[in-house]
């Protein structure tokens, strides 16, 4: 029931009061109001815009937050009124939607902000009237579609856990990602080029014979045309079936319109193979070469534009649907007046109607070739007005096929402009600087909480400098934080270095791990790492605790591959200066500042009885062989 | 007193006199009704000024040229039942409210009938009432008429009941209502006969209380 016409509830039910007379039994108690009070006005502040309304009118939908007992939780008392610190404009249309019942979209806000709102508010997005309701959601599938874009981007990044397989289709689909990859494709596209000049040449002719005729090339040079062609074949056959093998699912992959080309284009070659003896045949083996120019539909794995012009032509379908048949039915008229129009003149090549076809085609798609003319005065009439015709009827659906092709191109390009390096790494950069940030300052604030509470020397001074450098809410949440990593016996470490630890851990022995709080086991920096199927191993175990010392610790960070680096007490180190680093291109390693812990005694008693290894003489070697330029310096 | 017409129509009445359709269909769209003062309003009905504000608040949003037509008023009355078909009876309805007969009720009309209903005594309850059945105005009730209201009733339920619809079951209830009201079985039923059989009658008169507290 719509808004509106609740308030002509009450007169409806006074209404009823003309079926009383005719009704024999009584009437069921009409429900009490029982909270009946006067219609009142109340007043929403949206983030100091104050909107005012009768309660009734924000009563008509009580599945709503405005509309039920939920917004008394943001009564404020002492203004008297109900406070949302949400936005203001978007709430215009949220409380016209309560006023006249229906819930429009305006066209200049986001979309993913415009849900946002109606989540917190309670309502449904599908009640968006009739006029707004197709561009909501065309602008959420835009959305949608381009967070799928993301997700992909994402997903290409190295898993390190793909079997062979798997790694090999990831080279087939995407040959950015690896070396091999990109030669393979490069490699296929030449051979690709090469055959179908082969085949082009091969009808060139080619030089005198003996017998003053000339030949085409291939006839020539038979061996060497053979030869070639031979070649091209094996190298589409190998990748074919390196293809086939390496598709997740072959059934799927053998129905591709990609693969019955590849098929479609090797298949001739080999059925001549078998068929050259019979003379019979000969005849359609010939033919047969015809289907080697489908060699060139291959480069649509090549080529993007090629694969959206495909896309485009097929999502279409319609519409050149529609062309088609609005010319045969145009070339069905006008050939069959042109050819009545042109009986009476002599000697007219209008001789049919089928042969008026091709006068009509000729004409409508402004070719003109001028070997079928009309002769008589009404032939050039009705002629002309074919040809006027024939624009129009071209010219129609040709717009929409423009606007389709146009869309899905700039569609890609954006994917592909994501997918480019340079913008994903930034982003991902981006991403990771505001992520670390909080991690690294946790363990900032951790360390030097850690250092008071572990010293139970808490001094004035240390405490003041602790809390000018952190905010309340800062300081709240690595409370938070703490008590996490105190409730697992584990603590947070960054990524970088935690994988860092995973690989280096690979060249020692595990001793066992001491409880003390430098021991880890697999958590990553952030809560919300991607790291997420990390084996869990103990880095670096061998640190040891027994020893008060320094220790010293090389963080590198790098842009490119990851390198096995060391890391020892890694969960206790700062990375600082991050922001210089994550964004370089430059091959080389840039090293981040080391702390180094003072290793409290108090912990000494609660290590593992274990003997551990000394380890300064690890550091060293451990530092060695990673590259270049180290910085160490000590705190 | 009276309405006042949209000055926009008396203009284009004066300046475009022999236009053709077109102008026609946007004076109807511009007519404008505005009801006569609050106080006048509230004098002639029982209605206080505060309910007055929230009847016509509710008017006006359904109503913004200030006067229901038929089909709008059939088409709010069915959002209410949307089981059955209630354009018959919002016809009689209409008919009832539309005191003056020219097919549109203003806010005037409106808060009356409702005023009656909500807040008037049981003898001019009982008297809309036969309005509403005496469907030709001739001051009787026939069985003609009152079979025709009934099954108007009855549409509003739509098909699905339980039980199920009979065909006679129209007829009977007819019937019953005529040996109930026609006091002297001359075949139609008079406005006395109906008050005074109506206030005979307990349940119709318990049932006439039901709906006081609506506003």
């Amino acid at each position: 029931m719509a808004a509106g016409v609740a308030a002509w509830l009450p007169f409806a039910r006074a209404a009823a009061i003309g079926w009383m007379p005719v009704a024999n039994l009584p009437m069921p108690v009409a429900p009490t109001n029982k909270n009946k009070r006067q219609d009142e006005l109340i007043i929403l502040n949206v983030s100091g815009r104050r909107f005012q309304t009768w309660r009734n009118t924000l009563d008509r939908y009580p599945d709503t937050l405005l509309g039920s007992s939920e917004k008394e939780f943001f009564f404020n008392e002492e203004t008297r009124e109900y406070f949302f610190d949400r936005d203001p404009d978007v709430f215009r249309s949220i409380l016209n939607f309560y006023r006249t019942g229906k819930l429009h979209y305006p066209r200049y806000e986001c979309i993913s902000a415009y849900d946002e709102e109606l989540a917190f508010f309670g309502i449904i997005p599908e009640i968006i009237s009739d006029c707004c309701y197709e561009e909501y959601k065309d602008r959420k599938r835009e959305n949608i579609e381009r967070l799928m874009d993301d997700l992909e981007d994402n997903k290409d990044s190295k898993l390190p856990n793909m079997t062979f397989r798997e790694t090999m289709w990831r080279a087939f689909e995407n040959p950015h990602t690896s070396t091999m990859a990109l030669v393979f494709y490069y490699v296929t596209g030449f051979f690709i080029a090469i055959s179908v000049i082969t085949n082009v040449v091969e009808t060139v002719p080619c030089g005198l014979m003996m017998n003053q005729r000339d030949i085409p090339c291939g006839e020539r040079y038979t061996e060497s045309f053979f030869c070639m062609d031979t070649a091209c074949v094996m190298i589409f056959t190998v990748e074919y079936l390196m293809r086939l093998f390496a598709a997740p699912s072959r059934y799927r992959f053998m129905r591709s319109v990609m693969s019955i080309i590849d098929v479609v284009a090797i298949l001739p070659y080999y059925i001549g193979l078998f068929m050259t003896n019979n003379e019979d045949v000969s005849g359609a083996f010939v033919t047969l070469r015809v289907f080697r120019v489908f060699r060139i539909f291959k480069f649509s794995r090549h080529s993007q534009g090629l694969r959206i012009l495909g896309y485009t032509l097929k999502s279409c379908a319609s519409e050149l649907g529609f062309l088609l048949f609005s010319l045969s039915m145009a070339i069905i008229i006008f050939a069959t007046v042109m050819f009545y129009a042109e009986k009476g003149s002599t000697s007219s090549k209008f001789t049919s109607i089928p042969a008026s076809f091709w006068y009509t085609i000729v004409t409508m798609t402004t070719l003109g070739y001028g070997d079928m003319v009309p002769k008589t005065i009404a032939g050039k009439i009705f002629g002309s007005i074919c040809s006027l015709s024939g624009v129009l009827v071209i010219a129609l659906p040709v717009p929409v096929i423009v606007s389709n092709f146009s869309r899905i191109y700039h569609q890609n390009q954006r994917a592909d402009k994501r997918r480019a390096q340079k913008v994903q790494k930034a982003r991902l950069a981006r991403m990771r600087i505001s992520k670390s940030g909080s991690s690294t300052a946790f363990q900032h604030s951790k360390r030097n909480g850690l250092n008071q509470s572990l010293e139970l020397t808490g001094s004035i001074e240390e405490d003041q400098q602790m809390k000018k450098t952190t905010s309340l809410l800062e300081s709240q949440h690595h409370h938070l934080l703490h008590c996490l990593e105190k409730t697992t016996n584990h603590e947070f470490v960054d990524e970088r270095l935690y994988e860092q630890g995973y690989l280096q851990t690979a060249h020692q022995n595990f001793p066992s791990r001491s409880p003390s709080l430098s021991s880890e086991e697999g958590i990553t920096g952030t809560c919300c790492s991607r790291r997420v199927k990390k084996n869990i191993q103990p880095l670096n175990a061998s640190h040891s605790h027994t020893h008060n010392l320094q220790e010293l610790s090389a963080l590198h960070i790098q842009c490119g591959e990851q390198q096995p680096l060391n890391t020892s007490r890694s969960s206790l180190n700062l990375i600082s200066d991050e922001s210089g680093s994550l964004n370089c291109k430059s091959s080389g390693l840039v090293t981040t500042a080391i702390i180094s812990i003072p290793t409290p005694p108090s912990n000494n008693s609660r290590a593992s009885p274990d003997a551990p290894p000394p380890p300064n003489t690890e550091a060293p070697p451990l530092l060695n062989p990673c590259t270049d330029v180290v910085k160490i310096s000590s705190l | 007193m009276g309405a006042v017409v949209g000055t926009l129509t008396m203009q284009t009445r004066q300046r475009r006199p022999s236009r053709d359709k077109i102008d026609d269909e946007l004076e109807l769209s511009i007519v404008c009704h505005r009801p006569e003062g609050l106080e006048q309003l509230e004098a002639q009905t029982n209605f206080s000024k505060k309910e007055l504000q929230v009847l016509y608040r509710g008017f006006k949003n359904e109503c913004p040229c200030g006067a229901v037509n038929e089909e709008t008023f059939k088409q709010i009355y069915s959002q209410f039942f949307p089981h059955g078909d209630a354009s018959t009876y919002a016809h009689y309805l209409f008919n009832a409210f539309d005191s003056s007969q020219n097919g549109s009720i203003k806010f005037e009309d409106f808060v009356t009938a409702l005023s009656i209903l909500l807040r008037g005594t049981t003898t001019e309850k009982l008297q809309w009432t036969f309005n509403l059945y005496d469907i030709n105005r001739d001051g009787y009730i026939s069985k003609e008429e009152m079979t025709d209201i009934v099954k108007a009733i009855y549409d509003m339920m739509g098909r699905y009941t339980y039980p199920a619809l009979k065909t006679d079951t129209l007829k009977q209830h007819v019937d019953a209502f005529f040996r109930k009201m026609d006091k002297n079985r001359d075949g139609v039923v008079t406005l006395d006969e109906f008050i005074h059989s109506c206030q005979e009658d307990e349940n119709i008169m318990r049932s006439l209380q039901l709906f006081e507290n609506v506003i």
